[in-house]
């Protein structure tokens, strides 16, 4: 049994010796070509004069393309076709591309693509939330509005109410890897493509949209990512179609890496957010109506900001059920980098726009934040509770779904799931889905009694009793995180798997690898559904043309579906060799026995690599592909109804911190994390994910603060200025467990999906800084993220002054 | 300019090499050596780290603003050297696969040899040793636990006796393939130095590159003309007296950590926080001055200390108080062909205090670098010099708080009265890493926090437990 064991990484071996290969290390073939862009110096206005003589003339360039030497508009878009690879006219942010130059080296093609004279007319930007709203520059007609219950009714007639805003920012992934491709030109015109991306089916569609070539002559493959997030679902299209470009221009192959500081300027980041938030309660703090209005800069191109924006709609309960609720979701247009995916992909904000609000709700009232939260919870777990109404039919495609990428999450529909309507059922989320899984009750139990939390309480109330300057917070956080992309027909997933005559496996699949362990898991499984030890399964790299038509490895979705097709792929061909050997033996398949390496059937024991050699001359194929698609899914993005997520991953943290009270410095000092990974597939690898997300989410919300100048550019572009967490800056003390439970849904072993959920634990940590601060005085601290020491000293002071 | 050097235990002859050619560049580009990667091209985030081993010791350095000519008579390893040329792994690769400390696996080997330079070197502060190796995917704790479970087994043999004592021989006797006379553009000597940079005033001065790398990875800019200082032996001096610390401006700071230790404890540990362990070990302290940026957190310190900048011209030398030198933004006392030959320092100094306020707190550029040397007899303020960095165009002098103090009672209340003289002294920027009012708030309450440390009120939030 290979599954549930904490094997390491399989590329361990490899990572530690330097061996592991990037795009960026793949050795070049002779002649090979390195781009740059040449980047826009103003945030919004017109090209009104390019002058790229000097660039021609740098050494050692070989070639320079304008928007008008490009074979066509170059589109780089996931969505909704208005991302041209080069800006033509128009210019809509510090930082875009406006013309590509090709090499002979690296810092050739970087010093040439500075020597643009450019002229421009300038108009004003609009770079914050208020200037577009004043110019009501936004995606789609007007705000998207989901509604359950009459929560300004319930608001008006609780007993008690308050209100109040959230500003917090974006996070730039810093992947350690910076964006890469590399196109090999090959005969008759197609194109071989390298990129570091998580979704190389999207690579291969906009190369082939780009070259006007169809899918077939594009192959796209990728081994491995230093580290993706979420910033290397869309935002490497722009450098692989570069390189396919020039690659099909010149002949040559063509690579093409940010520089880190380009990579800043360049690609977008995770949406920031304004969260305004009215709420009315009782005593108890139990919720009767709460109201959010979400605001979010998109930035310039619409790229997944609308599913990014859905999902912090989706999780504006987090773990908690809310009757009467109204959510309102402003996706607003400015002239900066086009936020994109990131780790939650919305759902973090989402969420910690209630947790403020429960945060808020325990400070006007004087209560425990624990005692309010449980007493806001979901139900625990309810079995038979009433499913969803079955979908209608899917509805005919529209004539604009040919020109979209429909396997991005930033298409639209291609169904419309009439039948969604709101289940009659006691516990439903804000949008309609029965809560039947909801384990947080004896997580939450769990998790405090064993970091002694009722102790601790009152040992931080009476350190801030005795000591002036450093103040001490403490604070809980749940997560409930909701699983399948919520665009349906991208929870699909293929595999193909072979079986040499040796016994030997080479397993292939649609997602992709950026450290987080998906190749192991799924080999694992695998290994396990032939009964063969690890080392017989060959991980390859994911290549579209192995397995077509892949989703992004996104949404945590990685080992769920991949997991799922590979199996169906590998019993496929199982059952072939059971089916051959009982046909031997005169006997049923199913006495037909793998494992340890042997094939058991009637008494006698068959090597694997023996049936194998077996099946195979008995002409039986060794070959399968495997398909999977997430059942139970139906979902109304418009009316914001139905069943959009096949189950709930949750998680449970607690967070120390203390606060220096007269510059705002800190320090996490502890940590306890619970964390439901279902029944995990490999729980060394799931409790990987679980340190390094709460980390992140820490950061997102301490120290990585993205600062704009009003001229629109970024002025934190590089590690020296953009600080993620350092070593240090993890937890003193950091305990991290996974939940003993099994998925109560029929996914891989019923495994969970640990990707993105544990992210949203480093709230905690926000939360306890807030804590820590309300200490200094009466007033509620209010605190914005990320919660730089400045932001903690201003928020000292605002609570010192009462307010 | 020819260069000689170790790599991975085998010498490398270089003819001609562009003076501004990085190692990460050449590692990659010229030797295929691909395992050390660039993650940011600033020395950052510690990806590009080897291990470069001279008469000082193994010292882990990132190649990414590391020139060739900086190596020469060095021996380097990088990722590919770890490991025993059979293959074995290094305890800490075998730890790093068994406690899971890589996901993505692209900053592993810079952390690898970070891990493997303190291995060898008996350094158990793990934090320190990993605070210039940025990890995106683990949250570090995994590393951490590779760290600690690597350090009681034994440095494997091949990375011992590194030190290149045959090639350094081979170097001074002429070189390998025959060795040219010492480039003009590497003095040995001070006289050399001085000769040299007074008959090319506009070369450009390179110690440890972690500036001047920049202006090249980052502002891709083609030096002309370059000295370059590693061999200078007499300008990385500590020289010590009753009373006085020289420091030669070649000398690093991981040196001048070690030598205010004891003496400056506060000093040093805004040094442990100053940079990372690879840019302590590259950074020298008169590199730092030279520059004379108004963010560089030893100015503050050296100047409340009272320092004296020792600086010349060919033969001439001349002698100032430290803070005299910043004379304005970009601007400062020092004549073409002028160089910081070594700063000076007092031994004594027990009230001195630096406060170093950043977004983060290892290897994060200061907000703001307070420093305070105030000397309370009797009761009384005898003495102050406050200067701070982060405040003005310059690292300045505190003038107008240091006047509200002196001969003041030493109390809260003349704490307070201080506080509020603080605006006087500066008129502070916002940028991104913060705004002038919390440069000039936090500048004040540093004071404050000096006297609470003075009344023994805990105040230290790196010394706070759960």
């Amino acid at each position: 049994m290979t599954v549930a064991k904490p094997l390491p990484h399989d590329a361990a071996h490899l990572h530690v010796t330097g061996q592991a290969r990037y795009v960026d290390d793949i050795p070049t073939p002779k002649g090979t070509l390195h781009l740059a862009f040449g980047l826009s110096s103003i945030a919004a206005g017109r090209i009104t004069a390019i002058n790229l003589d000097a660039v021609r003339a740098a050494p050692g360039v070989v070639g320079v393309w304008e928007a008008k030497d490009l074979p066509s508009d170059c589109d780089c878009s996931p969505s909704a076709h208005d991302e041209p690879m080069l800006s033509g006219a128009t210019i809509h942010y510090l930082g875009q591309p406006i013309f590509l130059v090709a090499a002979t080296s690296h810092l050739a093609a970087r010093k040439a693509a500075r020597l643009g004279q450019i002229s421009y007319a300038e108009r004003d930007a609009i770079l914050t939330i208020d200037e577009a709203l004043a110019a009501d520059s936004r995606f789609e007609d007007g705000p998207r509005i989901w509604e359950k219950g009459d929560a300004g009714e319930a608001i008006d007639t609780a007993p008690r109410q308050i209100s109040g805003v959230i500003e917090m920012g974006g996070q730039e992934h810093f992947y350690l890897e910076g964006q890469s491709a590399m196109a090999l030109p090959q005969e008759g015109g197609d194109m071989v493509v390298h990129a570091s991306t998580q979704h190389p089916t999207e690579i291969q569609h906009k190369v082939a949209h780009a070259l006007h070539l169809p899918m077939h002559a594009v192959r796209v493959e990728t081994r491995r990512m230093g580290g993706g997030f979420g910033g290397k679902e869309s935002q490497g299209n722009a450098l692989a179609i570069a390189c396919a470009v020039v690659a099909s221009a010149t002949g040559r192959p063509a690579k093409m890496r940010y520089d880190r500081d380009d990579d800043f300027m360049i690609t977008g980041k995770r949406h920031d957010f304004r969260i305004a938030y009215r709420v009315g309660f009782d005593d108890q703090g139990v919720i009767s109506g709460v109201e959010f209005e979400q605001y979010t800069r998109c930035g310039w191109a619409q790229d997944l900001s609308l599913p990014v924006a859905d999902r912090a709609m989706l999780h504006a309960d987090n773990a908690y059920h809310l009757t009467h609720v109204r959510i309102e979701s402003h996706r607003l247009k400015t002239n900066t980098q086009s936020a994109t995916a990131f780790r939650g992909f919305g759902g973090p904000q989402g969420m910690l726009g209630i947790e403020r609000v429960m945060d808020h709700i325990a400070h006007d009232l004087g209560l425990d934040p624990v005692a309010v939260r449980r007493a806001n919870y979901y139900a625990a777990e309810v079995e038979g509770g009433q499913p969803p109404a079955p979908s209608a039919p899917p509805r005919s495609l529209s004539g604009k779904m040919k020109e979209q990428d429909i396997a991005s999450r930033g298409s639209e529909e291609l169904a419309e799931n009439t039948g969604a309507a709101a289940a009659v059922a006691e516990q439903t989320t804000p949008y309609g889905q029965v809560v039947e899984d909801f384990i947080l009750h004896d997580m939450t139990d769990r998790l405090l009694d064993g970091a002694d939390y009722e102790a601790r309480r009152a040992a931080v109330a009476k350190w801030n009793a005795g000591n002036a300057v450093i103040k001490k917070g403490l604070a809980f956080s749940p997560v409930k995180f909701g699983i399948s992309f919520t665009l349906t027909h991208l929870n699909q997933a293929g595999a193909l798997v072979h079986v040499y005559q040796d016994g030997s496996i080479h397993m292939n699949h649609g997602g992709t690898e950026m450290g987080q362990g998906l190749f192991q898991k799924v080999a694992q499984v695998a290994a396990d559904r032939f009964g063969v030890p690890l080392e017989m399964v060959k991980i390859t790299a994911t290549d579209t043309g192995k397995v077509p038509n892949t989703s992004a490895t996104a949404a945590s979705s990685g080992s769920d579906l991949n997991g799922m097709a590979v199996k169906a792929a590998c019993d496929t061909i199982r059952d072939r060799m059971a089916n051959h050997l009982a046909s031997l033996h005169q006997c049923d398949a199913r006495d037909v026995v793998f494992a340890d390496g042997q094939v058991r059937v009637q008494g006698e024991s068959y090597s694997f690599a023996k049936v194998a050699q077996m099946t195979y001359e008995a002409r039986v194929s060794l070959s399968a592909t495997g398909f999977y698609r997430t059942p139970k899914l139906s979902w109304d993005r418009i009316k914001g109804q139905g069943r959009p997520f096949f189950y709930f991953a949750y998680g449970a943290a607690l967070s120390e911190v203390a606060v220096d009270t007269l510059t705002g410095e800190y320090r996490i000092l502890r940590s306890d994390i619970l964390h439901d990974a279902g029944s995990s597939l490999n729980p060394a690898l799931d409790i990987g994910q679980v340190e390094g997300g709460f980390v992140q989410g820490a950061g997102w919300l301490t120290t990585e603060e993205l600062v704009w100048d009003p001229s629109g550019r970024l002025r934190t572009h590089a590690p020296s200025t953009y600080k993620i967490p350092a070593c240090s800056d993890r937890p003193d003390v950091f305990n991290v467990a996974l939940w003993d439970g099994r998925n109560r849904e029929d996914t891989i072993y019923r495994s969970k999906a640990v990707g993105e959920p544990p992210f949203m634990l480093g709230m905690s940590v926000f939360l306890a800084l807030s804590d820590a601060v309300a200490s200094c005085g009466d007033g509620y601290p209010a605190l914005d993220a990320p919660a730089t020491p400045e932001r903690v000293l201003t928020a000292i002071e605002r609570v010192r002054d009462g307010v | 300019m020819d260069i000689t050097f170790l790599l991975n235990g085998e010498s490398v002859e270089l003819r001609d090499v562009s003076p501004t050619a990085t190692l990460l560049d050449w590692l990659r580009e010229e030797r295929g050596l691909t395992g050390t990667k660039e993650g940011c091209n600033e020395g950052d985030c510690g990806a590009c780290t080897v291990m470069v081993t001279d008469a000082r010791g193994a010292r882990a350095l990132n190649a990414c603003i590391l020139f060739l000519p900086q190596l020469d008579g060095c021996a380097v390893r990088t990722v590919e050297g770890i490991s025993a040329p059979d293959g074995s792994l290094h305890p800490v690769q075998q730890a790093m696969i068994d406690h899971h400390g890589s996901q993505c696996g692209f900053c592993t080997p810079g952390f690898v040899v970070s891990m493997a330079v303190a291995h060898l070197n008996g350094d158990q502060n793990h934090d320190d040793a990993l605070a210039g190796n940025l990890c995106r995917c683990t949250g570090y704790a995994p590393i951490i636990r590779a760290a600690e479970a690597a350090t009681d087994q034994p440095a494997p043999d091949w990375l011992k006796g590194t030190p290149p004592a045959s090639l350094v021989q081979k170097y001074l006797s002429g070189g390998l393939g025959g060795r040219q006379p010492p480039s003009l553009s590497a003095p040995e000597t001070l006289d050399e130095l001085a000769a040299a940079y007074a008959a090319r005033p506009d070369a450009t001065l390179i110690a440890g590159a972690t500036d001047v790398g920049l202006w090249v990875t980052k502002s891709l800019r083609d030096l002309d003309d370059v000295i370059f200082l590693n061999r200078c032996t007499e300008l990385q001096q500590i020289e010590e007296t009753d009373d006085h610390l020289r420091i030669g401006a070649g000398v690093t700071m991981d040196r001048v950590l070690k030598a205010v230790k004891d003496l400056h404890p506060s000093y040093a540990e805004m040094i442990r926080r100053y940079g990372s362990t690879q840019v302590r070990a590259a950074a020298t302290i008169g590199g730092n001055i030279a520059n004379g940026s108004p963010i560089g957190d030893n100015p503050p310190a050296l100047i409340a200390l009272g320092a004296t900048l020792h600086l010349r011209a060919g033969d001439h030398r001349r002698d100032m108080p430290l803070d005299e030198f910043f004379i304005d933004y970009g601007k400062q006392d020092r004549a073409k062909g002028e160089f910081v030959e070594a700063v000076t320092i007092p031994r004594l100094a027990p009230g001195l205090k630096v406060y170093k306020l950043s977004k983060r707190f290892d290897q994060d550029i200061s907000a703001v670098c307070g420093a305070f040397n105030i000397t309370v007899s009797d009761g009384t303020v005898t003495d102050a010099r406050i200067a701070f960095g982060g405040m003005a165009g310059t690292p300045k002098r505190a003038k107008a708080v240091e006047a509200a103090l002196t001969g003041k009672p030493w109390s809260e209340a003349t704490i307070r009265a201080a506080m509020a003289r603080m605006a006087e002294d500066f008129t502070p920027l916002s940028d991104m890493r913060a705004s002038a009012e919390y440069r000039l708030r936090t500048a004040e309450n540093m004071l404050l926090r000096y006297w609470h440390e003075d009344q023994g009120i805990a105040s230290n939030v790196l010394e706070v437990s759960a």
